[in-house]
């Protein structure tokens, strides 16, 4: 018997019983639905994420103090120190860097007038950080070597701190103050919106040693160093250059670790794709039980429908159908149900994906499914429909149709 | 050599403890053409012997040749594909599809003999045109009457052009007037020709017929043709 045929007959039964099927299939359609709903922000998060660190490029490194966590508290924590002097060794002794900024963080009050604010952070660079982290004045100008040599008391701030304090239309050469340090604004910093988790616009920036001078002697000790390197072929070995450097000035002996870390930008991709693939898989896990649990119910549904349809069976075989003909259209109804559970899973996931992000902050991208998700959404659905369908549908063949047309 | 051929048929069921003998040794012939009642009472094998004739069911012991095969020896697939080209059945309970038009429902027989949709279509339509029933093609069995879904059924029964039109109580369900027109129709039916077999308690429905068959406990008790009725 045609497939197509059967097809028609499983949507006349599931049409017959709109309710019921939609009610069944649930368990399918909350299944695929969080499939397609977790790989489409998970394909977000990866593309802002690769945008944002392609954006530094593949020379990009990064030295950073380690973390203390398996070093006792107290006295022992503080010799994880790294200061703008391993930055300058590290410039003297390893080839290959074209540029290098030291960065500090902290936070202060920026004032202007009788406006105050709280930015995300302050931080201290020196005049490489744009071309070293690809960031972009918009208007006026970062500081140059001469704003650092002579300690002068400038500032570049983001675009939300210029709406924050009412710069005005033009706050270049404003007077501000950053805590209680009083600045000139010599720039703003393009817009470029909330970027993992940090809005890059809410962000003041000062001179290294001004803002030393603001967060005190022990802001010295906790320095990131970030730079660029020549070409992205000499990265891995300017790393290994950087870790010697750094165990012989930290006086670190043979076998313990490195009180410091360096980071390259595929190293990052990597640790952000495993984070986001585990997510993929828990997901993953909770998607299983779903499509078990519609599966089960899609089962006891077709048990009833058989039931339901006894005398139908037994006509349909009075009048010639073969046992694999009842089997086949059983199964096909089965299929029929999940796979249109699938359908409307992969309606809802897309929704539920294009909702969260555009409730996101920042600029995510509109949700994108791609189509090997949905072909893998779909083809689960069927193999769910077969799975649990068999049974039910080898029920029905096996029916005797004496007894199939005598049913009550 | 005649359409139907039983020699010394047998039906026994086990039934746990006791064996029960529903057919004790059946012999008949019936030629093509015939217009035959099987009669007797509730309980005397008249339902099993229809089983066995409409290839639903195989004897325990004995021999059933039907156009010359012998249908004791075929496999599931075999006697569907028997009881496709071979066979119509019509109900007393009509048991047309729910929800599925008169046409889909001649068409049925159809579908499972392979048949091309577009000459399923013209060959149902026909079939429906034969029973009377042209302009209800469209309407659903709730939408008929009693006799129009027996004649929908009966449609579907002559579709694929079998040998013999196996009827179980055709009119148990209908009342006299209805179940007149429909003894009408089968004897329309067999004037055209078809092989008609009736099975039914009602004396006068089985007047209709040519030749009736009396079961009692399983074996066939008398085996008449009455002399040509009125008009036929």
């Amino acid at each position: 018997m045609v497939v197509a045929e059967n097809f028609r007959i499983a949507f006349k039964a599931l049409r017959a019983n709109k309710m019921r099927s939609v009610l069944t299939t649930l368990g399918i359609i909350i299944g695929v639905a969080a499939v397609i709903a977790v790989v489409s922000l998970v394909q977000g998060l990866q593309y802002v994420i690769t945008k944002e660190l392609q954006g530094v490029g593949a020379t990009y490194v990064m030295v950073l103090p380690a973390q203390d966590d398996n070093r006792g508290p107290g006295i022992v924590a503080r010799q994880v120190r790294l200061t703008w002097d391993d930055g300058r060794a590290i410039l003297d002794q390893v080839p290959g860097i074209r540029l290098m900024t030291p960065l500090i963080g902290g936070r202060a009050t920026v004032k202007y007038r009788d406006r105050q604010h709280d930015p995300d952070f302050v931080f201290g660079v020196n005049q490489n950080w744009p071309e070293v982290s690809n960031y972009t004045v918009d208007r006026g100008r970062f500081f140059s070597r001469l704003d650092l040599a002579e300690r002068r008391k400038v500032a570049v701030i983001g675009p939300d701190i210029v709406d924050e304090l009412l710069l005005g239309p033009d706050p270049v050469g404003r007077p501000i103050y950053v805590g209680n340090l009083p600045v000139t604004v010599i720039g703003v910093m393009e817009k470029r919106g909330v970027s993992l988790g940090t809005d890059i616009d809410n962000l003041v920036f000062v001179p290294f040693d001004t803002a030393l001078a603001l967060f005190g002697r022990s802001a010295a000790d906790q320095v990131q160093l970030r730079l660029q390197t020549d070409s992205a072929e000499v990265v891995e070995q300017v790393k290994d250059e950087i870790t010697r450097v750094l165990r012989v000035r930290h006086r670190i002996a043979e076998g313990q670790p490195d009180d410091f870390e360096v980071v390259l930008q595929d190293e990052i991709l990597k640790t952000v794709g495993s984070i986001l693939g585990s997510v993929t898989a828990v997901v993953g896990g909770v998607v299983g039980i779903a499509l078990l649990v519609g599966g089960i119910g899609i089962m006891n549904i077709m048990l009833v429908s058989v039931t339901e349809r006894t005398r139908e069976i037994g006509v349909r075989k009075a009048v010639g159908a073969r046992r694999q003909d009842v089997l086949v259209q059983f199964l096909i109804e089965a299929v029929t149900l999940s796979l249109v559970g699938g359908g409307l899973g992969v309606g809802l996931g897309f929704a539920l994906g294009a909702g969260v992000a555009k409730a996101l902050p920042g600029d995510w991208p509109a949700a994108h499914v791609p189509l090997w998700a949905v072909l893998l959404a779909l083809g689960f659905s069927v193999l769910v429909g077969v799975f649990f369908g068999i049974y039910p549908a080898g029920k029905a063949s096996r029916l005797d149709p004496i007894e199939a047309l005598r049913y009550e | 050599m005649a359409l139907i051929e039983l020699r010394d048929v047998r039906k026994v069921y086990d039934m746990g403890a006791e064996r029960v003998h529903a057919l004790a040794g059946v012999d008949l012939d019936l030629e093509r053409g015939e217009y035959v009642a099987i009669m007797g009472p509730s309980g005397s094998g008249k339902s099993t012997l229809m089983n066995l004739l409409g290839c639903l069911d195989t004897p325990s012991a004995g021999s059933y040749h039907l156009n010359g095969v012998a249908v004791e020896s075929l496999n599931d697939v075999e006697l569907a594909a028997i009881r496709n080209r071979e066979i119509g059945f019509v109900f007393q309970t009509f048991n047309l599809l729910a929800r599925t038009s008169a046409l889909e429902n001649v068409e049925l027989p159809l579908v499972y003999a392979g048949v091309h949709r577009r000459e399923r279509r013209e060959k149902a339509s026909r079939a429906l045109a034969r029973v009377g029933l042209a302009d209800r093609a469209r309407h659903q069995p709730s939408e008929l009457s009693g006799g129009q879904r027996q004649r929908v059924a009966i449609a579907r029964a002559l579709v694929n052009s079998p040998s013999i039109l196996l009827a179980d109580e055709p009119t148990g369900n209908l009342d006299s007037a209805t179940s007149e027109e429909i003894m009408g129709l089968f004897d329309d039916l067999h004037g055209q020709g078809n092989t008609v077999i009736l099975v039914t308690h009602e004396a006068e429905i089985a007047v209709h017929a040519l030749r009736r068959v009396l079961l009692r406990d399983g074996r066939v008790v008398s085996d008449e043709r009455p002399a040509a009725r009125d008009g036929a």
